[in-house]
This record gives C-alpha cells, sequence and structure tokens, in this order.
C-alpha cells in the first residue's frame, strides 16, 4: 500500500467542494459561463439574434404588447421598447461581453499586482518605496471618472472624431482600463504577503543554494501565494463586471452594438414607470452574476484559510 | 582539480576580523565584532554562546545570508567575503547550510523530494543516476523511508523534517555545513538521534562541520574544537578536550557548569553569573564580559584582551585572568 | 508625531502633484487636437484658431502646465473671452460651460457633499448595528440574516436599486418627490426629501460590507487575551464590550469608512446618473462628453484632493489612536 501525501492545495479543494454555498455558487458561475460560452448556440436554438427586431410587437407608442414587457414563449424576458429587440438573447450576449472582459482583465490585473508586488516585497528598498507610492496614486485618481474620460481620449488618438470605431477597439481599451487601475490591490496583498514569506528559513536555505530571483518567486514564494491570489482574483472579476457595467451604464465603454448590460440599465431607467419588467431583467441578471462571483469568492478565502471565523 | 587540495595545512575556511554591525534605533548592534576562525576540512568546530551573541549572525555570514560589515572570509582559498552570486557559483555546492527550525526551513508547497532536490536544481547539477535517485539515496541516507518523497513537509515531525533539511544540505555533496543549531527546536528525545546522525554522516562524508548551538552539552558528543562566543566575540577556543577539562575563560566555567550532569546533582558547583547581561548596542569598556566577571578588576574596564594562544597547545582564551584546573564543586565560585 | 506628520503631508501633496502631472498628460497631450472635441459641431476655423490661441496650446506642455500651476495657487490673466482676471484657485475656463471652472465647482460641490455625507452616516450607523448584533448573537437567525443580507448587498448594483427604490416610492406609493436638489439652507424638508432615496441606495450597498468587516473584528477582539483577561478580572459583559472590544474593533472601520467617504466623493457618478441630480460626478460625466477639458481636469483634480485628504486623515487619526502604529 502506497500513502499519497495530500498537499495543502488539495485540502483546501476537499473543503471547497463540501461547502453548500460554493456549491451552489459554483453551479451558478457554471451555468453563466457556459450560456456566455455557447451564446452562438443559443440563438441558433432560440431563433433569434441580438440584432433582430420585432416592431409588429410593439404598441404604438413603442411599448411591447402583453404583460410584463411582453414576455411570451418566443420571448423569454420580453422586448426593448422602442426598437423591439429580445431581451433574453441581448442578455446572453452582455454576458458574453460582461465576462470576456472582467475574466480577462482580472488576470491582466493579476499578473501585473502578483508580479510587482512580489518584486516589491521581496527586493525591498526604492522599488518597494516606488511601488507603494504609486499605488497611492492610482488609488487617489477617481477611477470612473478617469476611466470615462480616458477611452474616448485614448480612441481619438487612434481614430479621428467621425471615423466608426470597431466594437474589438472599445472592449480592448476598458480592459487596458481595469488592468492598468486594478493591479495595485493585488500588488498590495501580495506584497504584504511575501515581506512575511520572506523572513521565513526556507527562503533563506533556497538563497543560501544559489536561487537567482526567477527561482525565488516563481517557484519558493509562487506556491505559497496561490490562496491569496485565488481570492483576489475571485474578487476582482466581480468587480470588473461592476465596474463594466457603471462605464457602460454611464453611456461611455463599449459601442452601441456590443450588447452590454450596463448599456440595457441605462437605456431601461427611461422606461422606469412605463415598462418596469425591462428594468428588472438585466437588473436581475447582473445582481445573480455578481452574487455567485461574491459567494464563491467568499467561500473560496474560507476554504484556503479554515481559520478565519464565519 | 581545486588548487588548494592536498595542503594540509591550509584551513578550509578563515575568517579575519569579521564584524557585522546593524543599524538599530538608539545606536548601531555590533552583532559580532572581531571574529577569527580556522576550519579545515573534515573538522568540526562548535560555535557556542547565549543567545544574542551572534553566533547565529555569524553562521548566516559564513554562507553569504548576511552581508558582513567588516573582515574577510576566504572560502577554499578565495576571498568571498563580498562575493555575489555570480562569483559564489562554483563554490554553493561545496557550502550548505542547516536551520534550526525545522518547521521554518521547509516550504510547505513542495513534496520532500522537490525541497531535497532544491540546491541540485539551483545549481544545475545533475548527478548521476538522476535527481530522483540521488534524493532516494540522501533520504536514505538521512533515514528516511524513500517511498516518502511526494509528502508534504507537514506530514512529517519535527525531527523527520530536520532529516529532510539535512538531506537537504547534503544534496550537492558540501564540503563545509552550517548548521545554526538544528537541535535545538527538537524534543530532547529527538535531540540525541539528530546528533548521532550528524555525527555519523560527519564520519562518513568527511565534512567540515561548523555547529551552532547555545549549550555545550549538544556540542561535546560533536566537536573536535569548541569555540566560546560572548557578545560578538569569541573568548575561548580550543580542542574539545581542553576546552571541557580546562575550561580557563570564566565564561566558559560558568557556561559548563550550568551544563546537567548526572555525576554532579544538586546546585553545588553551579557558577552563577550575576550582573546584567551587557547589551551588543552598547558594549562595556575593556573586557565585554566584566559586568558579569566573578574576578574583574580594574584592568578588565581599560584593556580588552586579546584572544592569546599559549603555547602548551591549551585553549586560546581572551581574558587577562584566565584561570586554571579542572572544574569542580570545590574550586568552582 | 511631528515628523511623521510633516511626512505624511509631503507625500500628500506629492500624489496630488503627481495626479495634477498625470491628468494634464492624459488630457492635453494624448488627443490628436484637444480642441475639435471642445468645439461645437458649428464652429468655424477661426474660432478654433482663437481657442487654441487662448488655451495656449502652441506653447510647450510644460509652459502650459507651469500656467495650469501658477492659476491655481496664484490665479492667472485669461484671454477677454475667458472671463479675464481668474482668481486664485484658478482651473481655468471652460468653453461649453461659459464660467470659470472653479465656478462651476464651487455650484456642484454642495450637491455632492449633501449626497454623501449623510448616507456616509447612515451606512455606518446601519453597518456597525448590523456587525454588532450579528456578532454579539452569533449563529441566531439574526446573525444568519444579516451575513445573508452583507453578502448579497455588496452584489447588488447602484443603480439597480435606485431605479427599484425610485419605482416603488416615487412612482407607485407616491410617497417621495422626483429626486432632486433643493440647497439645505433653501428647504430643508424639500432637500432632504429629495436626496433620501440616495442616501439609501448607498447606505444599502456600503453597510453590507461594513457589517461583515465589523462583525469580524469584533469575533476577532472578542477571542483575544485581553479581553479574556478583563472578563476574567469579573468586568461585567456590558462594561468589557463597551470599553475594551468595541473600541478596538471599531478601529478599522473607521479607516475603511475614512477611505470609502473620500472615494465616495470623487466618484458619486453613478449615483447622480441613477436619480437625474447634477453634483460633481454628473458634471465630470457631461464634461467628459462634451470635450470639456478643463472641467474635466477640475473634477478629478478636486476629486483626487478628497481621497487624499481622507488618506492623510485616516493615517494621522490611526497614529493618533493605535500606539502600535510605527511613526516614522
Amino acid at each position: 500500500m502506497r500513502v499519497v501525501g495530500r498537499s495543502p492545495g488539495q485540502l483546501a479543494w476537499r473543503r471547497l467542494y463540501r461547502d453548500r454555498t460554493a456549491q451552489v455558487s459554483g453551479a451558478m458561475l457554471v451555468l453563466f459561463v457556459l450560456l456566455a460560452l455557447a451564446a452562438p448556440l443559443i440563438e441558433l436554438a432560440y431563433g433569434i439574434g441580438p440584432r433582430d427586431q420585432f416592431q409588429d410587437r410593439l404598441d404604438a407608442s413603442g411599448m411591447p404588447l402583453g404583460y410584463a414587457g411582453g414576455v411570451s414563449g418566443d420571448h423569454f424576458f420580453g422586448l426593448e421598447p422602442g426598437l423591439g429587440r429580445d431581451v433574453f438573447i441581448r442578455l446572453v450576449y452582455g454576458l458574453r461581453t460582461s465576462l470576456f472582459i472582467a475574466l480577462t482583465a482580472a488576470v491582466l490585473s493579476t499578473v501585473l499586482g502578483v508580479v510587482l508586488g512580489a518584486l516589491a516585497g521581496y527586493l525591498g528598498g526604492w522599488l518597494d518605496a516606488v511601488l507603494s507610492w504609486v499605488t497611492d496614486l492610482t488609488l487617489a485618481m477617481p477611477f470612473l471618472v478617469i476611466a470615462l474620460a480616458l477611452t474616448p481620449t485614448v480612441t481619438l488618438r487612434f481614430y479621428g472624431p467621425r471615423d466608426a470605431v470597431p466594437a474589438a477597439f472599445g472592449v480592448g481599451v476598458l480592459i487596458a482600463v481595469f488592468a492598468l487601475f486594478g493591479w495595485t490591490g493585488t500588488a498590495r496583498l501580495v506584497r504584504g504577503q511575501v515581506l512575511g514569506l520572506r523572513e521565513r528559513e526556507f527562503v533563506a536555505a533556497a538563497r543560501a543554494s544559489g536561487a537567482g530571483l526567477g527561482h525565488m518567486l516563481f517557484r519558493q514564494l509562487l506556491p505559497n501565494l496561490w490562496a491569496p491570489i485565488l481570492v483576489s482574483f475571485s474578487l476582482a472579476v466581480p468587480q470588473f463586471v461592476t465596474g463594466e457595467a457603471a462605464l457602460s451604464f454611464i453611456g461611455v465603454g463599449l459601442t452601441e452594438e456590443t450588447p452590454s448590460f450596463g448599456r440595457m440599465i441605462y437605456q431601461s431607467l427611461d422606461y422606469l414607470q412605463t415598462d418596469p419588467a425591462f428594468v428588472f431583467f438585466p437588473g436581475v441578471t447582473i445582481f445573480a452574476l455578481v452574487c455567485a462571483f461574491n459567494l464563491f469568492g467568499d467561500a473560496l478565502r474560507d476554504a484556503l484559510d479554515p481559520r478565519s471565523s464565519r | 582539480m581545486r588548487a588548494d587540495e592536498g595542503h594540509d595545512d591550509e584551513p578550509l575556511l578563515r575568517v579575519r576580523g569579521l564584524t557585522k554591525h546593524f543599524a538599530a534605533r538608539g545606536g548601531l548592534v555590533r552583532a559580532v565584532d572581531g571574529l577569527d576562525l580556522d576550519l579545515r576540512a573534515g573538522e568540526t568546530l562548535g560555535l557556542v554562546g547565549e543567545s544574542g551573541c551572534g553566533k547565529s549572525t555569524t553562521g548566516r555570514m559564513l554562507v553569504r545570508l548576511l552581508e558582513p560589515t567588516g573582515g574577510r572570509i576566504e572560502f577554499a582559498g578565495r576571498d568571498i567575503t563580498h562575493a555575489g552570486r555570480r562569483a559564489l557559483r562554483p563554490l554553493r555546492p561545496q557550502l550548505q547550510i542547516i536551520f534550526q527550525d525545522p518547521y521554518a526551513s521547509l516550504n510547505p508547497r513542495h513534496t520532500v523530494g522537490r525541497i531535497i532536490a532544491m540546491p541540485l536544481r539551483v545549481n544545475g547539477i545533475t548527478p548521476v543516476g538522476g535527481i530522483r535517485a540521488r534524493v532516494r539515496e540522501l533520504m536514505e541516507l538521512v533515514g528516511l523511508n524513500p517511498e516518502h518523497h511526494d509528502r508534504y513537509p507537514h506530514e512529517f515531525s519535527g525531527g523527520q523534517r530536520q532529516r529532510v533539511g539535512i538531506a537537504r544540505a547534503l544534496a550537492p555533496g558540501p564540503r563545509l555545513v552550517v548548521a545554526d543549531e538544528p537541535v535545538s527546536a527538537l524534543d530532547v528525545s529527538i535531540q540525541a538521534q539528530v546528533v548521532n546522525l550528524l555525527r555519523g554522516l560527519q564520519r562518513e562524508l568527511g565534512l567540515a562541520f561548523l555547529f551552532i548551538a547555545h549549550d555545550l552539552a549538544v556540542v561535546r558528543h560533536l566537536c573536535q574544537r569548541v569555540a566560546v562566543m560572548y557578545l560578538g566575540r569569541i573568548v575561548e577556543i580550543g580542542d574539545r578536550a581542553e576546552v571541557y577539562r580546562n575550561p580557563r575563560h570564566p565564561y566558559t566555567r560558568a557556561l559548563l557548569s550550568a551544563v546537567p550532569d548526572v555525576t554532579r546533582l544538586g546546585p553545588a558547583g553551579r557558577i552563577r553569573l550575576t550582573g546584567d547581561v551587557s547589551s551588543a548596542l552598547d558594549p562595556p569598556s575593556g573586557c565585554r564580559f566584566r559586568t558579569r566577571c566573578p574576578n574583574a578588576r580594574d584592568r578588565c574596564a581599560v584593556e580588552e584582551p586579546a584572544l592569546v594562544q599559549p603555547d602548551d597547545g591549551a585553549a586560546a582564551v581572551a581574558c587577562h585572568f584566565p584561570q586554571a584546573g579542572p572544574l569542580d564543586p570545590e574550586h568552582g565560585a | 508625531m511631528v515628523r511623521f506628520l510633516v511626512q505624511r503631508i509631503l507625500s500628500a501633496v506629492l500624489t496630488l502633484f503627481a495626479v495634477s502631472v498625470l491628468t494634464f498628460l492624459m488630457f492635453f497631450a494624448l488627443p490628436r487636437d484637444p480642441v475639435s472635441g471642445m468645439c461645437p459641431k458649428n464652429c468655424n476655423p477661426e474660432r478654433l484658431a482663437r481657442v487654441r490661441q487662448e488655451l495656449g496650446l502652441r506653447d510647450p506642455l510644460v509652459s502650459q502646465y507651469a500656467g495650469y500651476l501658477k492659476g491655481i495657487f496664484t490665479g492667472r490673466e485669461l484671454g477677454t473671452a475667458q472671463g479675464g482676471r481668474c482668481d486664485a484657485p484658478c482651473l481655468g475656463w471652460s468653453y461649453v460651460n461659459n464660467e470659470a471652472v472653479t465656478d462651476t465647482l464651487a455650484r456642484v460641490l454642495p450637491v455632492t457633499l449633501s449626497i454623501v455625507v449623510p448616507a456616509a452616516v447612515l451606512w455606518l450607523l446601519l453597518g456597525v448595528g448590523l456587525g454588532l448584533v450579528s456578532a454579539l448573537r452569533r449563529g441566531s437567525w439574526l446573525d444568519r440574516a444579516a451575513i445573508g443580507f452583507s453578502l448579497t448587498g455588496a452584489s447588488l448594483q447602484l443603480y439597480f436599486v435606485g431605479a427599484v427604490l425610485m419605482l416603488v416610492f416615487v412612482y407607485t406609493l407616491r410617497w417621495l418627490p422626483v429626486p432632486g436638489y433643493t440647497p439645505l439652507a433653501e428647504h430643508p424638508v424639500r432637500w432632504a426629501g429629495g436626496l433620501v432615496l440616495a442616501w439609501c441606495s448607498l447606505a444599502l450597498l456600503f453597510s453590507a460590507s461594513y457589517a461583515r468587516l465589523f462583525r469580524a473584528q469584533l469575533l476577532e477582539t472578542l477571542s483575544e487575551d485581553f479581553i479574556r483577561t478583563a472578563r476574567a478580572k469579573g468586568l461585567g459583559r456590558a462594561r468589557v464590550y463597551g470599553r475594551h472590544a468595541l473600541r478596538a474593533a471599531i478601529t478599522p472601520v473607521v479607516t475603511v469608512a475614512g477611505l470609502d467617504v473620500g472615494a465616495a466623493l470623487g466618484g458619486t457618478v453613478i449615483t447622480e446618473t441613477t436619480f437625474g441630480i447634477q453634483g460633481l460626478g454628473r458634471t465630470a460625466v457631461d464634461a467628459v462628453r462634451a470635450g470639456d477639458l478643463p472641467t474635466i481636469m477640475g473634477t478629478v483634480l478636486i476629486a483626487a484632493v478628497f481621497v487624499v485628504l481622507a488618506n492623510l486623515l485616516v493615517d494621522v487619526l490611526y497614529a493618533a489612536v493605535d500606539p502600535r502604529v510605527r511613526l516614522g
């Protein structure tokens, strides 16, 4: 018989697997990701695209016919007032946009934060001082206003004021802005952890063996940082989902053709009195998405750090 | 291969005037303040002193974990006092360290196999038969079950972990191992096992050992020579037999009298030191030990005693009024 | 302490300076032509050229920035089209609003303060109260409800909460007027009536994370040795909690609150958009839409001032309250 060792990671995974909150929120996340990935397939099965208009189902003032914003067997979540586009399929595509932006931005900002934070914590000295100051600086910049102002400015740099801007460019700028502003939290966290780890003797042992910077950061320190990195990643994603929606809500960020939660909600506010269902569906969807991420992140933190009280 | 090999009188490690000062609130801590030391290939030296006397700092400077403030360290005939990583590269495998805390010194996220193989990987050494085979061999050598190579440190006991730490230090085939209090964090019952393991390994592999400890009992079984440190300086250094049988520095005598011994029951022979333990932040003038020394005189406050090597082969001692004769209850305090 | 203060203030000033340089570069140097975005569609080439001239866009960037900075501290002379003399905290002239930026900010700042300050009081009270109750009644249904609230509340989106609240209280029940801003001095009841929904939505969102933080802090503090010692000495529960635990647990809450208030003052964009109130946030958005660079700069700077001031205040308070904080 051979006894197999269980790494701390495996132990955490087992705890997570047994946690009911994690099960439910995890299942929800899987569902959301599947929906987002399969958006074109869903469009095929559903038979309606995100740009199809159903003017015939609207009344003379542009309001959807029927109850709850035109909910029916053909249109699960009803229709948009005015243009008459299907809310459900636009939400599915909005989910796709939202998750793509949030996940990419979270990966980028986490990588940036981990590398810079680990370097600052391990090397200390002037690099640490500079990075701490840059972190303070980033926190002092009002994120929404800067993002809001920067997006069109950057776009203007590459395209003329009256040029057609490709949708992908808007998405790219948004991701870049999020990554640029989002890394400081992770960097701070990782720096603190590394400061603690640096004093541990296994770090000295590797140094005494002649390990270089790369080995120290990625082989010795990084494996001990997975817990905080995972937690901060899982909490960064809903932040960026919220951020994307907020920016789209203010009307900057994505172009009109890209389906987005925030943009839908912003448009829906005009119909708050006449068609509340149109506010309701995107609002509840984004709430469910962010909530699933937050709950899962929370469960993850508990699984990785069993001592944290609940 | 190495130019210095074969020269018996050329020490493997030569330390001259080594100092380490730390900037602290309220001034400069002189943790190590002018330390001389020679260690020949295959020789074992015990470095003993109270906590805070600078012995661990010394050990860490020797393996280049700490930057010395002054002095000179030569290893295998080369000056490594301020050598960088690149310059040290060829010497690193020959110079290893074992740490005190078997919990903190092993990376909790690495399997013990990976931990033991680390010095090999870092230095790009591929042993005959491959790294895995070498790891198994090392685990067997230190008395661990080689089947356990993919387990994690938290699955081992303190003594077993310290064996992992020893295997890691032995992996690249060192000529000098600095052991920084390798047993003081272990249970007393385990200490003897690990000390015996180290002694066996030292004999089998012909290693030079610098064994740092705070009590003389551990060192007695392991070391051919013993150096006693007080406040950053060596106060007595000599062959084991000389130091234990005929300690000459009052501090050494006090330390030895504190070693529990079944043949001397009761507190009769215990030399109790009075006075405050001086701080390395503001060491006393003249002899640093004078504030606690039972036979301090005026001269001790003025003149700092040098470490003098007597002609008769007895231990070198830094004291104006060295004592003589074996330590026994009647002549003690 | 004095050294610490001086150090912190210097670093705050340095941060503000860097923010101003960065925003300046971002908005004046990055676009191809800062003016074309700033000018309404009907403006002719002559007017464009004049605007360029008056803004000093032909000068090198450094002297443009120096002029801007000089305006903030000593005031500066602007062209007659820009209202002539511009007094001390001069942030430039907005062609879009036909107004000095300082005047615009002075007009909208009370609006934003009226939203954030009462909301902050509300969310602190609510968060600390909830946290306290759930920590003291740990494991009860009340605790579980509070945990559930704090987990879901943090996932709510302000615009959604705001929309629902408006739908219920303004459009359906008609208990409240359509949100808007009336100066406090003018009519206190109307002031509160127009803003109460904004306060409540902000409080609902923010108090969630405070309840969580405070509960965790309190539980941790209660398990610490000095609390056990106090209990063992025979001090009563209320006394131990009141005198020892609460004080220790509230410090981090205050820290977070300080930073949040600072951030909220610079970032009520969403709140103001949702409720259609013209404060600092809306002004910034409008300025961005119109390409009104001087106003963008002004709003960004004032927001940064709030964040930096809040940071400074929290640091100093922390050092004054907690002797463990290293000074220097």
